[in-house]
């Protein structure tokens, strides 16, 4: 053993642990499907750090392996091992290597982060009249005539926004998302369609307007690897575009009472035309039944309120009548 | 080999102690040990309190785990089938608030703390005891709040009890919660005082700041942090408790309150609340690890500031709870990197203390097989954690299994890891007979298995698209939610070894002698267990507390 110098057995230690990271760090199923664009962002820079994660884990770990079978303490010796105090160079050492590693990820996080368009929330342009998009003037209508939504308040400022290359432009699609207890709401300002089920197109840059009528809940599309909590009295938003069609679950992550778990809803990813289809037909369907448009949250009981969306939360509609705590 | 090889006593005190000495034996009034009866009085010798904070904590830790319990058994199952969702909310609330400030909290920094400063620094007694007793009679009290608090449902809002939900859910028992919280906030700020002056200002003169041992550097960095972090909790949750109850609306957005405050104060203090629980058991590392590897802990120095280092840094952390929350970008960025700072002092510690492992006589005692299973642990609760620190990854997990994942890790194959190996190494001190090895290596065996078992998994679920804090979930997540239930019926029954072990052998143990262990501090050098003020005649500290392997030639 002491023949062979300490850095050939470091070099043949790093030349087997860094592929085994590398691989791992590549090949792990840890995360479910991407279909977000940020999706790829996140992802890359979790393997990154998952990589780096495996290599000091096998380090460590082995490392404390393999003192306690070199270092145990043999029958019938009652001795006290060497006495060596410490070793400035090797603490420099590793104190300096993970501080490397931890700048390197912060400016990492950063770069990933303003890629993701979580610095640029709020940078869309509300108060651009002259833009032709129809959602821009939607959201403002809808924003003056909403008075049911009382906690509805403009501009957010808070959450995921344009990424680099959407910056300064609408989005194609605006979505103003209600959570409460224990449901999601969407409502399509441009076509005043409402849903409880988020319907969109692929390749679109969706909007969502994100609020909640009583208390914090905390919207997740793990596909898309985006949260962002709606809290009332504070807008905030989530912008994205959805890469693959779909059907994948929207989580409410933020515990809102008893049930929490069962907050559930889905976000369905269409093609252009399937979407063009089911803003229409929602259209003509929620047009010829006007009471469902007339409703306002305040007048009815919790009961038939939510009773349209039940097939949607995924819940049996007899719980509904415990749900007795919205109206406080 | 006695002690007195290690600490001779010299036969007359040098002159800068005797007027301290005579000060102190004047008011012993009597010197009988403590009867049973007296552990349940309002008692001020800190070792007494001491105890008192560990056996209340531990009963407190067997209530928090039988709702861990319950939790588990409803999860095994997607649908709420087991108990109803406002009592499974409330068993979760319920389960962190008492294991955080009833079990490892009180019992790393109240019991442990209280017992061993005094003795590790050579005093008779804590620099307040009646304080202390104050301190701990806190605890009681704030305990039976939170249980009284299930007659009126039982709060519901989590541990965190966020804002609105807080103010609209079970609002009495969500008031008793504010008021048991409170009472051991205020029991922290009194005992935290205590430790600061203690080691400050009581330590034998002959006791130099580099022969502190490194527990009394983590309790004092702790108290500190404590004494800065704490008031800030209490003035949040007054805040809370007046909304809930008379009126004001701090935080009812509908009347122009502000829910994002609340969290701010919230976690102003309930980050360094992770750091509360987590110093004291790097103090307990840093003494247990050398002791039974027979060598100098390495990097002294390295670990003593870097205690200092997190208790700074840790201050400075806590909106990386609110990255999904109303917190603008620049403010996520901002924490992400004081976050991923805070592991390089966390990294120091564990290497020194696999750097000390270098070179030693590894005995595989109990108490050594826990701080062992701690560092492997915290490796990979320190690594998660580190991956959740930055923003655009804590953007997917955050609320998710992987942060209950990444904190059980870090508190329970951490924090309660070490309370265990603390209990192993320090028994034969506090009760004079020592704990039986064959059964605590099968609490080690089970503990270490069911801990992996029960949040190994967690991660998985959490990256797939399980969030937390569900009673009921996606039936795609049942099979890793059985393995973590397994895991978590494992993790109860190893409790049942480790009691019997610690009660049979409280009464029926082997006699320890006054140092078992053969340790260099200074609470070894008193007889197992101690008298009342300590020694007879107070220790001379001639070297340092982790000098092994120098005394090779003496012996």
């Amino acid at each position: 053993m002491q023949k062979v110098p300490v850095s050939l057995w470091t070099l043949l230690v790093g030349m087997i642990i860094s592929p085994i990271s590398i691989w791992i760090g590549k090949h792990h199923h840890l995360l479910p499907i991407q279909a977000s664009a940020q999706a790829p962002l996140v992802d890359n820079f979790f393997n990154v750090m998952f990589t780096i994660a495996v290599a000091l884990f096998l380090i460590v770990e082995g490392t404390i392996v393999i003192f306690l079978f070199v270092y145990r303490r043999r029958a019938g010796d009652a001795s006290d091992g060497i006495p060596i105090e410490g070793n400035l160079a090797l603490e420099i050492f590793w104190t300096a290597i993970p501080t490397v590693i931890v700048i390197a990820l912060g400016i990492y996080s950063v770069n990933i982060y303003n890629q993701m368009g979580g610095l640029e929330p709020g940078s869309h342009p509300h108060h651009i009249a002259h833009v032709s998009g129809t959602a821009i003037a939607a959201t403002m209508d809808n924003e003056s005539k909403s008075s049911s939504n009382s906690l509805h308040t403009p501009a957010a400022n808070i959450g995921i926004g344009a990424s680099p290359e959407t910056q300064n432009k609408p989005a194609d699609l605006v979505v103003n998302v209600q959570g409460m207890q224990f449901a999601w709401l969407f409502n399509y300002p441009e076509t005043d369609i409402n849903a409880g089920e988020l319907h969109i197109p692929v390749g679109a840059d969706v909007q969502l307007n994100l609020s909640a009528t009583d208390v914090i809940h905390s919207f997740w599309v793990p596909q898309f690897r985006l949260k962002q909590d709606a809290i009332p009295g504070v807008p905030t938003e989530l912008r994205f575009v959805a890469t693959k069609p779909g059907t994948y679950p929207i989580v409410c992550t933020e515990l809102c009472g008893g049930y929490h778990g069962s907050m559930r809803s889905q976000v369905i990813v269409h093609s252009q035309e399937e979407f063009n289809h089911w803003l229409t037909e929602n259209q003509v369907a929620q047009q010829n039944s006007p009471q469902i448009l007339a409703v306002n949250p305040g007048d009815v009981s919790p009961t038939e309120f939510l009773a349209p969306y039940v097939e949607n939360m995924g819940i049996n509609s007899q719980i509904i009548p415990s749900f007795k705590s919205i109206t406080k | 080999m006695t002690s007195s090889e290690f600490f001779p006593e010299i036969p007359t005190n040098p002159p800068d102690q005797s007027q301290q000495k005579t000060l102190l034996v004047s008011h012993t009034s009597h010197q009988e040990p403590w009867k049973f009866k007296d552990y349940f009085t309002f008692n001020t010798d800190h070792k007494v309190i001491g105890i008192q904070y560990l056996v209340t904590a531990f009963l407190f830790y067997l209530i928090g785990g039988l709702m861990a319990v319950a939790i588990r058994t409803e999860l095994a199952t997607p649908d709420a089938d087991f108990i109803d969702p406002n009592l499974y909310n409330a068993f979760m609330t319920n389960h962190g608030t008492i294991m955080i400030f009833l079990w490892i909290v009180p019992s790393a920094i109240g019991g442990f703390g209280n017992y061993l400063v005094p003795l590790m620094v050579g005093a008779r007694d804590m620099a307040f005891p009646k304080l202390n007793a104050i301190a701990f009679w806190l605890n009681p009290p704030a305990g039976l709040l939170l249980l009284a608090s299930f007659f009126f449902g039982g709060s519901q809002s989590g541990w965190t009890a966020y804002p609105p939900l807080s103010l609209i859910t079970a609002p009495i028992a969500q008031s008793l919660w504010i008021l048991a919280i409170v009472l051991v906030g205020t029991s922290s700020i009194l005992g935290s005082i205590n430790f600061v002056i203690t080691i400050l200002m009581m330590k034998v003169p002959s006791m130099k700041w580099d022969q502190v041992p490194l527990f009394c550097w983590a309790i004092l960095a702790t108290s500190i942090l404590a004494l800065l972090s704490t008031p800030v909790l209490a003035a949040g949750l007054v805040l809370l408790l007046f909304d809930i109850n008379f009126g004001t609306s701090f935080f009812k957005p509908d009347a122009g309150g502000n829910v994002i405050i609340y969290q701010h104060l919230f976690w102003f203090y309930s980050h360094p609340a992770v750091y509360l629980m987590i110093l004291p058991i790097f103090g307990i590392m840093s003494e247990v690890i050398p002791t039974h590897a027979r060598k100098p802990i390495f990097g002294y120095k390295a670990i003593a500031y870097s205690s200092v280092a997190i208790c700074v840094v840790g201050l400075f952390v806590w909106v990386h709870h609110m990255f999904t929350s109303g917190t603008p970008g620049w403010m996520r960025m901002f924490f992400t990197i004081s976050t991923l700072i805070v592991a390089v002092p966390t990294g120091v510690k564990i290497f020194g203390w696999v750097a000390t492992l270098w070179g030693g006589k590894i005995r595989f005692t109990s108490a050594m097989l826990f701080a062992i299973g701690l560092l492997s642990m915290f490796v990979m609760g320190g690594l998660s954690g580190v991956t959740m620190g930055t923003a655009p990854f804590d953007v997917h997990v955050h609320d998710t299994y992987y942060v209950v994942a990444h904190f059980h890790y870090v508190l329970f194959g951490g924090s309660v890891f070490g309370i265990y190996s603390g209990i192993y190494h320090w028994f034969p001190k506090i009760t004079g007979k020592i704990m039986n090895e064959t059964w605590g290596k099968i609490h080690f065996v089970l503990t270490f298995i069911g801990t992996n078992l029960t949040f190994l998994p967690m991660h998985e679920l959490g990256l797939q698209g399980m969030p937390r804090r569900v009673a009921m979930y996606d039936p795609q997540f049942i099979s890793l939610n059985q393995i973590c239930t397994v895991g978590a019926f494992i993790l109860a029954i190893s409790v049942i070894p480790f009691a019997y072990n610690a009660i049979n052998s409280w009464f029926n143990g082997e006699s320890a002698g006054d140092n078992p262990w053969k340790s260099l501090t200074l609470e070894w050098t008193t007889s197992s267990p101690p008298i009342i003020e300590n020694w007879e005649v107070l220790p001379v500290v001639t070297h340092g507390p982790y000098d092994y392997g120098h005394q090779q030639d003496e012996v």
